[in-house]
């Protein structure tokens, strides 16, 4: 699409455009609400409609937002969103497809999808909002949990080293990597059309304050700051950066140049009718 | 993020529009919360208000003489990450009182008063100065009218927030 077309599709698609008519349940003050704001508008931006977009997430509190959206929806089995969409983008290379989920889900249950995905480097955006707890289940510690949050289903915390997803994703070969934050809508919007549009796999981690179980997190709003250096297309530079900062930057921290898993020129290569014939017996 | 300076008055106006909708759009998410979490009474007063943002966006449209909403503006981020008539996603309770939600949608007027203010004081274009002063004054009216508005409504019990069956427990 030339850029008068682009903006004329753009213009057409409103971030109302992709929600759908389904309350969210999750509780009043999560930061779940900006980021389905965000990637409604994330959308909005691109342009592209509705019917053109997958979203396929997991089990959890975040997990919930295809029902939320009026783009194709599956909510899946907890931790395998990552191949459920994987499998969905090599069927229907046209679609933008987007994962969502937690951290739990993301990082624990589907950790080695979460791997494995960043290593393939199919077109996937996926989008982790990370509140460092398992709130659905009422507050047990995840992967990122502080070693020392203390909880009553954890006293004295857990002592467990936490998960370092931005530097996994590098190690493991993700194509685009970002971190924003539930409070920065705006901000959060922008930087996933960014990850929408960059070809192959697109991790971005949004920091979503869970109010009910980590009321602590209201705090993020006033530590988060803009990551203080521009996007990187090295991963070394980018994964030195990740580890050596407080996980409160903001911002693209690495855009790399890896080409996509080559199903993504947008032209089925099979048709129902041959899959069917592959797996005759 | 931070959008960027507008240049021209359909440029200012398409960012006030979408500060607008920003609100507009926050409220409505604060009213579905409430719903589900069955506080019917700030439910309906968050629906106001977002029913109230939305004829402000449509009294700019027809300002403006728009037949149709601008392309997708970014609202520009003040005082913190939000535009500025957004009231913060994580200063709700799901037993808040209307005092409350009011108190929100006031200090959000204000920081719209103070938005607009500021940028009538640098604006560099005339007719982008003309128009922040203009928005300026609307939103201090709106200040008004919260605040007449918050006067008949009682204050809330000291014991607001006590739920006999609280979702987290902590001893």
């Amino acid at each position: 699409m030339n850029d008068v077309a682009t903006a004329a599709a753009a213009a057409s698609y409103t971030p109302a455009s992709y929600k759908s008519a389904v309350k969210p349940v999750w509780c009043p003050g999560c930061g779940d609400y900006s980021v389905l704001s965000a990637i409604t508008k994330a959308l909005a931006m691109i342009g592209k409609p509705p019917h053109e977009v997958g979203v396929v997430s997991g089990i959890g509190c975040s997990s919930r937002i295809p029902a939320y959206t009026s783009c194709y929806g599956f909510h899946g089995v907890h931790g395998r969103a990552l191949a459920a969409a994987t499998g969905l983008k090599l069927a229907r290379p046209d679609l933008t497809v987007l994962v969502t989920g937690g951290d739990g889900d993301g990082y624990s249950i589907g950790g080695n999808h979460f791997l494995h995905a960043c290593r393939r480097n199919v077109d996937l955006t996926y989008v982790v909002m990370d509140n460092h707890v398992y709130g659905m289940t009422k507050g047990q510690p995840s992967p990122t949990t502080e070693p020392d949050w203390d909880s009553k289903l954890a006293p004295g915390g857990t002592k467990v080293r936490v998960f370092h997803p931005l530097v996994v994703a590098l190690a493991a070969g993700a194509n685009f990597v970002a971190r924003a934050f539930a409070g920065d809508p705006n901000g959060t919007a922008a930087i996933i059309a960014q990850a929408i549009r960059h070809p192959g796999f697109s991790f971005v981690e949004v920091l979503s304050p869970c109010v009910t179980f980590r009321p602590e997190q209201k705090e993020w709003k006033s530590v988060v700051r803009p990551a203080p250096v521009a996007a990187t297309d090295d991963p070394v530079r980018a994964a030195r950066l990740v580890m050596s900062d407080d996980g409160l930057n903001i911002g693209v921290l690495f855009a790399g140049t890896r080409p996509a898993y080559p199903l993504n020129d947008g032209v089925a290569r099979h048709r129902v009718a041959d899959l069917e014939m592959e797996f005759r017996v | 993020m931070s959008a960027p300076l507008p240049k021209t008055l359909d440029e200012f106006m398409a960012q006030a529009y979408a500060m607008e909708l920003d609100a507009q759009s926050r409220y409505a998410d604060l009213a579905d919360a409430m719903e589900t979490h069955n506080n019917r009474e700030v439910a309906e007063l968050f629906r106001k208000m977002a029913a109230i943002e939305g004829k402000h966006a449509a009294q700019i449209m027809a300002e403006m003489g728009w037949t149709q909403p601008p392309p997708y503006a970014v609202a520009p981020a003040f005082e913190g990450f939000e535009s500025a008539e957004q009231v913060p996603i994580d200063e709700v309770h799901y037993l808040m009182r209307p005092w409350h939600a009011l108190q929100l949608a006031l200090a959000a007027e204000e920081r719209a008063a103070r938005f607009f203010s500021e940028l009538a004081m640098s604006a560099q274009a005339e007719p982008i100065r003309r128009a922040a002063m203009e928005l300026r004054d609307e939103e201090r009216e709106h200040v008004e009218l919260v605040k007449a508005w918050l006067a008949k409504v009682p204050q809330p019990e000291k014991d607001w927030a006590e739920d006999p069956d609280p979702p987290r427990y902590d001893s």
